[in-house]
């Protein structure tokens, strides 16, 4: 296996408070690694920087084995890495099917094409079948359930056919049915290829469906392992209990 | 309307009339599609009346229709010119995006009262009033303003059904998150910007030829700014017709007003009262109002939507982060 994400002694500091403190850690190809941590562990940080919404205070990243120099959101999913935001963010003024146009990649040079072309339509419509939206394609976003709007988050970063996902809590206030809908998701997703990191407060879940699992404590890394490991070692009970 | 003549000051009416719908519309594409509020596009227009009565005064192009030749080029130039301002002004947003876009009006301004040479500065400039025949004498101007309405409406409705349109869009309600998704913001941000202030630019143009006289405080005047903006809110931010018809209203109403209550500056209390009625009742400007109405309506008429397969109800949970 290779590493498809390094994170070399990266650190981010707000003001006086350092956030992410010379974590370093990797996702291999194929895996769906678990990142946990207490609140204000450094987890929303570490992924806010990997995806170029904050430049990093020191230390750096690889996608594929190449640094990336000046990380750029748009760059970035681009070149196949993507992002989920905590409690589903999607475009509330397009309809289902336009969010999930938007999100197909394509160049500046496309800027002049149809709204939504007969290519993109298609695959958007396969993917709203995939995630049993298929009768709302034309129904604007906000006038979805938050369970919707969850699972066409979802289908969105699809358009683009990453090849890894960051998850931030993918299961945050989505009810008992619908993390197994979504968990059958990522299963399936994984089953075809693709590598996801996730960070998620639902230690079941995290349990059964990562491996490795990481975790951070104070902006660093403490303990990497499978699930097994983890639950029983020392420094992950220290960190979530207490000293 | 579009094609009725009347007495000269009836021409005059349809022409700002028509000038201000040319310039909400292409406002609509910066403001309305993207929602990115700029209070600069004056600068722009200002611009374009510079470069008209510029080349005038010394390129010599000569009077007649000449000028309006040389429009398209002013547009385009124009738009070329504002792509780096831009670029460095969409690295705000939202309120300080409209603070930054404001302080270029007033840096244009400024320049136009300081670049002596080519300005004149507060003298003015003016333009050598062209012979056409004093009974038709608005209709050229006029009609030169309604090809660039006509343009904007046609660059408005093209862009809404392009990709960019949707790339706009998708900035407007969450930028951060389209940027996540690939989407190429700063290019969709720009390129929109540049057609728009390209079109105002022109509208200057015409503007600056039409009433022959220019001066720093009226060519780059921060109320055509604000004209724009209300003009787009009481028709419909994001709309194709709405801007249009934002203008259609106001611009009668106001010169009505101004004629009315003219001795006073009761006028503009009656302008802004027009404002605040709509803004009150109809907050989402005219047209997106009357067609949520509708949508009620047809849907009340239709049996009820059955719930989709997934429920919904938000379990909160604690601890999350």
């Amino acid at each position: 296996m290779s590493a498809l994400l390094e994170v070399e002694h990266l650190e981010k500091r707000f003001g006086g408070v350092t956030a992410v403190d010379d974590c370093s850690f990797a996702v291999e190809l194929g895996t769906v690694t678990g990142l946990i941590g207490p609140n204000g562990s450094g987890k929303t940080t570490v992924f806010n920087v990997v995806t170029g919404y904050l430049p990093a205070d020191g230390g750096g990243f690889r996608l594929d084995g190449r640094s990336v120099r000046r990380p750029d959101p748009s760059r970035l999913a681009r070149s196949g890495l993507i992002r989920t935001f905590q409690h589903a963010r999607v475009f509330p003024n397009l309809t289902a099917l336009e969010n999930l146009v938007v999100a197909a990649p394509q160049g500046w040079r496309a800027a002049g094409r149809a709204r939504s072309p007969a290519d993109l339509r298609a695959r958007a419509l396969e993917l709203l079948e995939e995630f049993t939206l298929d009768g709302h394609a034309g129904t604007p976003a906000a006038e979805l359930s938050f369970g919707q709007r969850k699972l066409l988050e979802f289908a969105s970063i699809l358009m683009s056919r990453p090849r890894l996902v960051l998850l931030d809590e993918p299961m945050a206030g989505v009810n008992p049915r619908l993390v197994e809908g979504i968990e059958q998701h990522i299963r399936r997703l994984h089953a075809e290829g693709l590598t996801f990191l996730v960070v998620e407060h639902d230690m079941p879940l995290v349990m059964r469906l990562c491996d490795p699992v990481i975790v951070l404590d104070r902006g660093r890394k403490i303990a990497e392992g499978d699930p097994e490991q983890i639950q029983n070692d020392p420094r992950v009970l220290d960190a979530y209990l207490g000293d | 309307m579009p094609f009725v003549f009347g007495a000269a000051w009836q021409m005059n009416l349809f022409f700002f009339t028509v000038m201000y719908a040319a310039l909400a519309s292409a406002w609509n594409i910066v403001g309305g599609y993207s929602g990115y509020i700029s209070l600069g596009h004056a600068a722009f227009f200002g611009v374009g009346a510079y470069a008209v009565a510029i080349t005038f005064n010394h390129v010599g192009i000569g009077g007649g229709y000449r000028p309006f030749y040389v429009l398209p080029l002013v547009g385009i130039g124009v738009g070329a010119a504002s792509v780096p301002i831009a670029w460095v002004a969409y690295r705000t947003r939202a309120a300080t995006f409209a603070i930054v876009t404001v302080t270029l009006l007033f840096v244009v301004q400024q320049l136009a009262f300081n670049l002596r040479s080519l300005t004149s500065g507060s003298q003015g400039l003016s333009l050598p009033v062209p012979s056409f025949p004093v009974s038709t004498y608005e209709h050229p101007f006029y009609y030169a303003m309604l090809g660039v309405l006509a343009l904007s409406a046609l660059a408005s409705w093209y862009v809404r059904g392009s990709r960019l349109g949707l790339m706009l869009f998708a900035i407007r309600d969450d930028e951060d998150r389209a940027r996540g998704l690939g989407v190429q913001t700063t290019f969709a941000k720009v390129s929109s910007f540049a057609l728009s202030v390209g079109l105002v630019a022109m509208a200057g143009g015409i503007w600056a030829y039409y009433i022959s006289f220019i001066y720093p405080q009226f060519a780059i005047d921060p109320l055509v700014t604000i004209g724009m903006v209300l003009m787009v809110y009481l028709g419909g931010k994001g709309t194709i017709w709405g801007p249009i018809l934002g203008a259609f209203i106001l611009v009668p109403a106001q010169q009505y007003l101004a004629y009315r209550l003219g001795a006073s500056q009761l006028y503009l209390v009656g302008y802004s009262a027009i404002f605040l009625v709509v803004m009150l009742f109809l907050p989402r400007g005219i047209l997106p109002s009357i067609s949520d109405r509708l949508r009620h309506l047809k849907a009340r008429r239709r049996p009820e939507r059955t719930e989709g397969a997934v429920s919904d109800e938000p379990v909160e949970r604690v601890a999350v982060s």
